[in-house]
Parts: C-alpha cells; sequence; structure tokens
C-alpha cells in the first residue's frame, strides 16, 4: 500500500440508487491536486483500479427496510468486501457507514435518533485514534467541526463488541463540545458513548455520520476541517511518512 | 405457503419510537402502559419449486430473517407459516 510514487491517489465514490452525497464526494476529493476521483456505479463488478472507495451518504434504495440493508447487495459491495479484506482502504459517511455495518464490514449498527428527528447542524468531533489511514492527519484530541444531516445516526453495538473495540482503538470519532469533551449535549443522536465514527479491527475500513465532504473549502460556511480525513488517506496512501 | 414475521428491537437496545408512544399514551388517559416496543411486520409467500417440508421452510424463513429481513444485532425476529 505504501509507494513513493508521485502518482495522484485514485479515489473511487460508489453511486448506488437514491445516494445524493456522491457528487459532493466527488468535488471533495477532487479539490485535492493529489487526487483523481472516479464513479463507481452499484452495477459494476470491479472497482476500476483505484486505490480507495468512499461510500456516500444518501437514501441508498430509499432506505427500505433498513439504512443500507438492500445497498450491501450491490454488486459493487462483494468488490468492495474482496477489497476490504485485501486490505483496502474504504470510507464510508453516512449512509456509507449504515452500508458497511449492514455488510458487516464495521461493527455495530445505526438506529433511529434518540430524538426522532432528523438531525442537521454543526458538531465537533473528537479525534480518539490518529493512528489510523483516515485520521493520521490529525492527532489525538483534536476537535473538528463538520455537518451531520441524519435520522438514524444512533450508533449501538452490544457491550462486550464495544469493549473489544475501545481496547482496539476503533472509536475513532465522538461526539464532543468545541473544547473536545464528550457529552450529552454535544451528542445530536443518542449514540453510544458519544461515537460518531469507527474503524474495523484491521484499521482500513471506517465509517461515519458526519459529513466531512461537506467541510473542505474554508471560504465557505462549512470550514475545512473535512480535508484533514481526505488528506490522511492520502498520506497513508502516497507513502507518506507513517508515525505508527 | 404464508410466512409471517414480526420484527422488534432487541431487548436492551434503545427504542425510541417505543419511548415516544410510551409517554404519550398516558396522555390519552391510559394508565399503566409500559415496555412499548415498536417494530415492523413483513408477510411474504413462501412457494419453493418442487415444494418443501415444513422443517426446511422454517430454516430458510429462519435464514431469510437472519440475513437480510432483520437485523440480529439491533432486532429480535419471531415468525409463523401458515399452510395454504
Amino acid at each position: 500500500m505504501s509507494s513513493t510514487s508521485p502518482q495522484p491517489v485514485r479515489f473511487g465514490v460508489v453511486v448506488f440508487p437514491g445516494s445524493n452525497c456522491d457528487a459532493d464526494a466527488h468535488h471533495a476529493l477532487s479539490t485535492f491536486p493529489c487526487a483523481t476521483v472516479d464513479y463507481l456505479w452499484h452495477k459494476d463488478t470491479d472497482l476500476k483500479g483505484v486505490q480507495a472507495v468512499v461510500l456516500p451518504g444518501g437514501f441508498s434504495y430509499g432506505d427500505y427496510l433498513r439504512c443500507g440493508a438492500i445497498a450491501r447487495f450491490s454488486p459493487i459491495m462483494q468488490a468492495v468486501k474482496d477489497f476490504a479484506a485485501d486490505g483496502g482502504l474504504v470510507m464510508g459517511i453516512c449512509n456509507g457507514f449504515q452500508t458497511l455495518t449492514e455488510a458487516g464490514l464495521l461493527p455495530g449498527a445505526l438506529i433511529r435518533n434518540t430524538g426522532l428527528k432528523f438531525v442537521c447542524r454543526y458538531v465537533n468531533l473528537r479525534v480518539e485514534n490518529a493512528q489510523t489511514p483516515f485520521t493520521r492527519a490529525c492527532a489525538e484530541g483534536d476537535v473538528l467541526r463538520i455537518v451531520v444531516k441524519h435520522n438514524e445516526g444512533n450508533y449501538t453495538v452490544d457491550p462486550e463488541t464495544l469493549a473489544a473495540m475501545k481496547a482496539n482503538g476503533q472509536v475513532v470519532l465522538r461526539y464532543c463540545d468545541a473544547d473536545g469533551v464528550p457529552g450529552d449535549a454535544a451528542n445530536p443522536n443518542g449514540a453510544v458513548e458519544h461515537i460518531a465514527g469507527v474503524c474495523n479491527e484491521t484499521r482500513n475500513v471506517f465509517g461515519m455520520m458526519p459529513h466531512p465532504e461537506n467541510s473542505v473549502e474554508a471560504a465557505l460556511a462549512g470550514g475545512a476541517d473535512g480535508r484533514r480525513l481526505f488528506q490522511s488517506i492520502i498520506d497513508t496512501l502516497s507513502g507518506a511518512e507513517v508515525t505508527s | 405457503m404464508k410466512v409471517r414475521v414480526t420484527i422488534t428491537p432487541k431487548q436492551g437496545i434503545l427504542d425510541p419510537q417505543g419511548v415516544a408512544v410510551e409517554r404519550a399514551l398516558p396522555a390519552l388517559g391510559f394508565k399503566g402502559v409500559t415496555d412499548v416496543r415498536i417494530g415492523k411486520h413483513v408477510e411474504l409467500r413462501y412457494d419453493p419449486p418442487g415444494g418443501v417440508s415444513a422443517e426446511q421452510a422454517r430454516a430458510d424463513v429462519d435464514d431469510m430473517c437472519r440475513r437480510l429481513l432483520a437485523n440480529p444485532i439491533i432486532e429480535d425476529y419471531t415468525f409463523e407459516l401458515d399452510e395454504g
């Protein structure tokens, strides 16, 4: 995975029927001079040689049955599973996170927000683990300001799995206040232990409910904190020094 | 055969909808309502070509529930089969 090649990092953004943040993710990645981006259609059966896959937000298959439950059966998902099993970097945002849990690529599940309302607002995220390919451009304890927009973002997982995840550094992001302190007031959806983002055991699959692709341009209202997550992926794949 | 599947949030998993309804019912004068859980009801017909034994049908429907109709991480399910 690490190479010193000056070639740009090739990203693929999966488009499911009902994805609606695919163009945002494509745009966000295209703002990095050292990245190229292709769309991957849900009916595709191979990843066209991309080096990192993003499953975008939206309402794949109308959120029928459960969010992400049907998307996981798309032909492209078998290729994504094989890619992940080989150590490929996969990032799921919002509905993409839900799809990764339904596919069994990430532990836990996302249920209805405790407040029973669609939540659309800025949140602060504490980086709990900066030793992942998705957060290495951050430091542990950094606070990122990014937007959430979801109705089913309430992360839940059984206590035994959660204990194992914490021991293994798989809790990557938590909702927190502006000073970086996690708490109920900062938690938009009731997620267990204020969890906003998690990775798998091998840290190459990552899911988060907030939308970093909407925070990539400092001149716009969203700020640019989301860049650091994408930059982390680029650093990882372009062979920048790994500190872990 | 006819299949009826009932899916409910797993015990121990917070059910925000159930909590909201549980709080609303007393407002209508119903006292003593507890343990409200809101789930899903799925009906389907299962008639595989060549027929299927009741035992196999139960195993197949259980497989459907486990792999798609319910998410065993957050949901429990029960089902009934009805010949005809």
